[in-house]
């Protein structure tokens, strides 16, 4: 009963309940479409980020990351790689061989990391077959095949099929160099990726840098499900004590806490909207209380106890911030999955997003448990701003109440 | 049967310098059954003596015993309860929640006493046929007229059986026709039912209802007139 006269009395000026509903929702609107236009931009620079580039735990020998020695290599490297894969939380692990050189074209050199694979099992890893736009996957060129970015084949001034040279230390010491043509060119949305890192194949690159037979600087290992990514990690680490086991989230850390900052930045966003719609709220629900002094009076005369006048304050208050959070809620939520299909394209506004590995086309994701939180605050927000108002409306005594003017 | 006691009563407002006897020494007692106006001019304290009878507000000294209960030992809550179960208000205006039809005004106090439904809606069927609104009772207060509303105010003060109504000036917005509708209403629901009406007027023809007059001026009783009908 008291929830029904509640929610009449909202509607009793429709006008100003319709004004602080409309603020309250386009308020909400704003906050849910940019949680979930957050969370969409950031999930897609985590998995560009763990599918393209880091996959999930990489092995290496201890001091390999020090300075890219191409001598730390882990010896039994394509074995291991095949022992790794029988595990039951791993679909793919693609052992490489990787070297620090000079890349040169006919016009201009520039220094990459070369990465020898073995194509089929680097697809089981990394999405790089799936990007690649131009040309091939190691298919067309049966002859040192090489596969570059984009970004590096605008730099070198190369096509598909063009020759590069090589250029490197071997594992003796001495300069080496190989002829390489361009079999395909992958187009990421990271630029830096694809400016310092070729691929060729596995056996090319160990022949050319005189390498031990089944050697491995890499062992690149992708998992079937990315909540077993900590305990798959400590797994690995207990059984392979001489080797470095490191996941992606220890490799890229700023790619780690990418998420947090996300749900940080949107809860700080929704709560500051909150804050401001609580002043409104708090001034309308004053004017309410004004206007209805003797109405209350009369409430309290016939049997209304004061902690039934608070409640009801109360919930008229929450109703109409529920009410405006609900409408706000529901069409952030709505335009978020009707974009979801075609994303949101900001190449316009922010052309130099690619650079740092941010795709221009966001694809909003609605997470429950945001929405769910996102809820909560409204409601908070209600039954905070309610109080002051319901409070003013307890100051009087029934009789003065009604006698007021 | 004697209902209410009321001893050596005062009540004093302090407005800055000025101090306002409003209610100047009363004693006063009222039986069950009684149909009684109190009359006096603006400001001669009626208003203040029947907020003091229903607990609306505290005396400054003096006495009010209702039955067997003093009002004045009564904490807060319990005075709500007492005021919901034992006395019923009908005020000059305000009286009705704007967003409640006309039966829900007259349910509400039985649904905050927690009263079943199918006792609800018979009791609030009845009263409104009683006070002669049956067929309105889905009508909101602003469709109703000023007389039909105070009208809607009785039936919701009898609504939990109290044991007397206290209505000030309940015609004071009323029309002539209108304000004898409802005094022949309330007249039929004293002597029908032995519902006890204390209800204050400065109205000649309410006054000319009333089986008792008590006067008052400048907060005291100047005189207490019984008449025998
Ligand atoms: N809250 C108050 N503060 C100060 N004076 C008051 C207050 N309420 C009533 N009075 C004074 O008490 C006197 C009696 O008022 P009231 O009981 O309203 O008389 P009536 O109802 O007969 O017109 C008046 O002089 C009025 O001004
Ligand atoms: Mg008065």
């Amino acid at each position: 009963m008291i929830t029904s006269v509640a929610w009449r009395n909202i509607w009793r000026n429709p006008v100003r309940s319709g004004i602080i509903i409309t603020a309250i929702s386009i308020g909400m609107f704003a906050g849910v479409f940019s949680a979930t236009f957050t969370k969409g931009w950031m999930n897609q620079r985590l998995e560009a980020g763990v599918e393209t580039e880091t996959s999930h735990i990489q092995l290496h020998e201890p001091t390999y990351r020090e300075n890219y020695e191409i001598n730390q290599f882990i010896r039994q490297g394509v074995q291991l790689a095949d022992q790794l894969s029988a595990l039951p939380e791993v679909d793919g692990v693609s052992p490489r061989v990787t070297i620090q050189s000079m890349i040169a074209s006919a016009e201009t050199g520039t220094g990459v990391k070369i990465m020898g694979i073995i194509p089929e099992k680097e697809k089981q890893v990394t999405k790089l077959s799936q990007f690649v736009t131009e040309g091939d996957y190691f298919e067309s060129i049966s002859r040192n095949p090489i596969i570059i970015g984009k970004k590096l084949a605008e730099k070198l001034k190369i096509k598909l099929k063009s020759k590069v040279v090589i250029t490197l230390q071997d594992a003796d010491g001495n300069i080496t160099g190989g002829a390489f043509r361009v079999c395909g060119i992958f187009d990421l949305t990271n630029s830096m990726f694809e400016e310092a890192n070729v691929f060729v194949r596995y056996n090319d690159l160990a022949r050319l840098g005189m390498l031990p037979e089944g050697v491995a600087h890499e062992i690149i290992v992708h998992l079937n499900d990315q909540k077993k990514l900590e305990s798959v990690t400590q797994e690995l680490r207990a059984k392979y004590p001489e080797l470095e086991v490191m996941n992606w989230k220890e490799l890229t850390p700023e790619l780690g806490y990418l998420n947090e900052i996300g749900n940080l930045y949107t809860y700080i966003f929704v709560i500051i909207i909150l804050l401001s719609l609580g002043f409104g709220i708090i001034n309308t629900m004053l004017m309410v209380v004004m206007e209805r002094v003797k109405e209350l009076g009369m409430l309290m005369a016939i049997g209304m106890g004061r902690l039934r006048v608070f409640l009801m304050l109360m919930l008229e208050t929450t109703l109409l911030t529920l009410t405006g959070g609900l409408i706000g809620i529901v069409l952030g939520l709505g335009a978020s999955f009707a974009l979801q299909e075609k994303g949101i394209n900001l190449s316009n506004w922010a052309q130099g997003l690619e650079d740092f590995g941010y795709s221009a086309i966001i694809y909003p994701v609605v997470e429950t448990q945001m929405v769910l939180v996102i809820i909560l605050l409204v409601i908070l927000t209600g039954i905070i701003a309610s109080v002051y108002p319901a409070r003013k409306a307890l100051k009087y005594n029934p009789a003065e109440a009604i006698r007021t003017e | 049967m004697t209902i209410i006691s009321i001893n050596n009563l005062f009540k004093t407002y302090k407005d800055s310098e000025i101090e306002v006897h409003a209610v100047n020494g009363i004693d006063l007692s009222i039986d069950e059954g009684e149909f009684t106006a109190i009359v006096g001019p603006s400001g001669s304290g009626k208003t203040t003596l029947l907020n003091m009878l229903g607990g609306l507000d505290q005396p400054s000294s003096g006495t009010i015993r209702i039955d067997q209960t003093e009002l004045a030992q009564l904490k807060s809550s319990q005075l709500i309860d007492f005021r919901m179960k034992n006395i019923g208000f009908v005020f000059q205006s305000y009286n009705l929640i704007p967003v409640l039809t006309a039966k829900e005004n007259v349910e509400f106090v039985m649904h905050l006493q927690g009263r079943p439904k199918k006792e609800r809606e018979e009791r609030t069927m009845q009263l409104l046929e009683a006070v002669g609104l049956k067929g309105r009772e889905n009508s909101r207060p602003a469709k109703l007229s000023g007389g039909q509303q105070q009208r809607v105010a009785v039936a919701r003060a009898l609504a939990s059986k109290p044991r007397f109504v206290l209505a000030d000036e309940p015609t004071a917005n009323l029309d002539s026709k209108s304000t004898e509708n409802l005094l022949n209403i309330m007249e039929e629901l004293n002597r029908q039912e032995k519902i006890t009406f204390i209800f204050s007027t400065h109205d000649q023809r309410v006054v000319n209802k009333a089986h008792r007059v008590i006067t008052l001026e400048d907060g005291k009783i100047i005189n207490d007139n019984r008449k025998n009908s």
